[in-house]
């Protein structure tokens, strides 16, 4: 059964694809996301109030590494199989070493409506995956050299909005604990599914311009947008092992290592490697992983983590 | 009645809103003393670009300068940017008031 914030989805890419008129503006879509990783952070850190946070450090280290791991895997896949440029395959790699906020909160939304739940720290796993590849995408691109302005582009990763919304979301709740949220949860609680479903309209809506971009790509791209996700899962769910999450956690980490980012990196990259196409990375990116994962993706990594983890919910 | 002016360049350059941190920071380097940025969107050699959001979306800086530092501005966005990002930049003759504060 399709969850019905993908509903809304579908509905946005049919919209766009039959060329309606339906257009929401660039305001409203800057709030759902402000919305989204205020929420995702609060709930993340209302959770790890109830816990300590010394444990978590290994299990960062981890997924650091995965965000690592997975960068130079797609590096190598586009620049193998795809003969793509170094710049090229080396910002395309970025995005998909790194994370999306939305297949996330489409994954924690797809828990949450099986009453499957998950660890706290998944909020920190997200905030901290973005960044890595973003990283290790710029040294595959240019080499370890003076000509990256690294104080720049710290500041503008690690302090980009959707770091900084889900780490500030965090202090809150991790400061106010459950007691404290009580008066904001009707708003950043209650409503985060409707809102989520008016994000995934607008991100349908997105979507559906970037095929004109995929027509001209070709086949390669379609295949690295589905295969690499597929990849990363298998890499994501065997870290997930490894540092012992629930299934829920496990399904949640498998998602957010299948999924490719489409705000933080693209920002960064077009900064940091300028001569990178941006249109093919956000062709793949957008416009086949993304609504791969929400679609087919989410429902087939917690069957994956249930069947070969063994985990039951 | 005739108004007392005096003539300066516009320098307007329209290009992706990734880029406005740095080209702001660019023209404090090169001595700009004022600017104005507006969103804009439209469509050029790098598709249509409607702002429907962050990458999509376009800036559009207006400078008033002397015509020496106009070209020279022109110049730095010609050897820094024109090769890699969708930039539109031009100068145009105007006619200003307080001649001073530009």
């Amino acid at each position: 059964m399709i969850d019905v914030v993908v509903l809304f989805f579908v509905f946005g890419l049919a919209a766009g694809l039959a060329r309606s008129e339906l257009k929401l503006p660039g305001a409203l879509y800057e709030t759902l996301t402000v919305f989204l990783l205020l929420a995702i952070g609060l709930k993340g850190g209302e959770g790890l109030s109830r816990q300590p946070l010394a444990p978590l450090l290994p299990q960062l280290a981890a997924v650091i590494a995965l965000g690592v791991a997975q960068t130079l895997l797609a590096y190598a896949l586009l620049r193998g199989v795809g003969r793509f440029g170094r710049s090229d395959a080396a910002a395309t790699a970025a995005h998909y070493g790194s994370v999306s906020v939305a297949t996330f909160a489409v994954g924690m939304n797809w828990l949450a409506v099986r009453n499957i739940g998950f660890e706290p720290q998944m909020t920190i796993i997200l905030a901290v995956m973005e960044v890595p590849a973003i990283m290790v995408g710029i040294v595959l691109a240019r080499g370890i050299g003076k000509q990256t302005d690294w104080r720049t582009l710290a500041h503008e990763t690690f302090l980009g909005k959707g770091v900084t919304l889900l780490l500030g979301g965090m202090a809150i709740g991790w400061a106010a604990g459950p007691d404290g949220l009580a008066p904001v949860k009707p708003v950043f609680y209650d409503l985060f599914k409707g809102t989520l479903a008016l994000f995934l309209l607008e991100m349908g809506l997105i979507v559906s311009r970037q095929i004109g971009e995929l027509r001209k790509r070709g086949w390669f791209i379609v295949g690295f947008g589905l295969l690499m996700p597929l990849l990363s899962a298998l890499l994501g769910l065997a870290t997930g092992m490894a540092i012992g999450l629930s299934a829920g956690g496990l399904t949640l980490l498998t998602t957010l290592a299948a999924s490719a980012s489409y705000i933080a990196v693209p920002a960064a990259m077009r900064l940091a490697v300028p001569e990178a196409n941006p249109a093919v990375s956000l062709a793949a990116a957008l416009g086949i992983t993304f609504p791969f994962n929400i679609i087919v993706g989410i429902p087939f990594y917690h069957w994956l983590t249930t069947s070969i983890a063994g985990a039951t919910p | 009645m005739t108004l007392p002016t005096e003539h300066r360049s516009l320098v307007v350059v329209i290009t992706e809103t990734a880029l406005e941190q740095t080209l702001l920071r660019d023209f404090d380097r090169l001595a700009v003393r004022g600017y104005t940025v507006s969103d804009a969107r439209g469509k050029g050699t790098h598709g249509v670009r409607d702002a429907a959001w962050d990458e999509a979306a376009n800036i559009r800086i207006e400078v008033i300068c002397s015509r020496d530092q106009a070209e020279s501005l022109l110049q730095h966005l010609q050897t820094h940017y024109y090769a890699d990002f969708a930039m539109v930049a031009f100068l145009q003759d105007v006619e200003v008031v307080r001649p001073d504060k530009f």
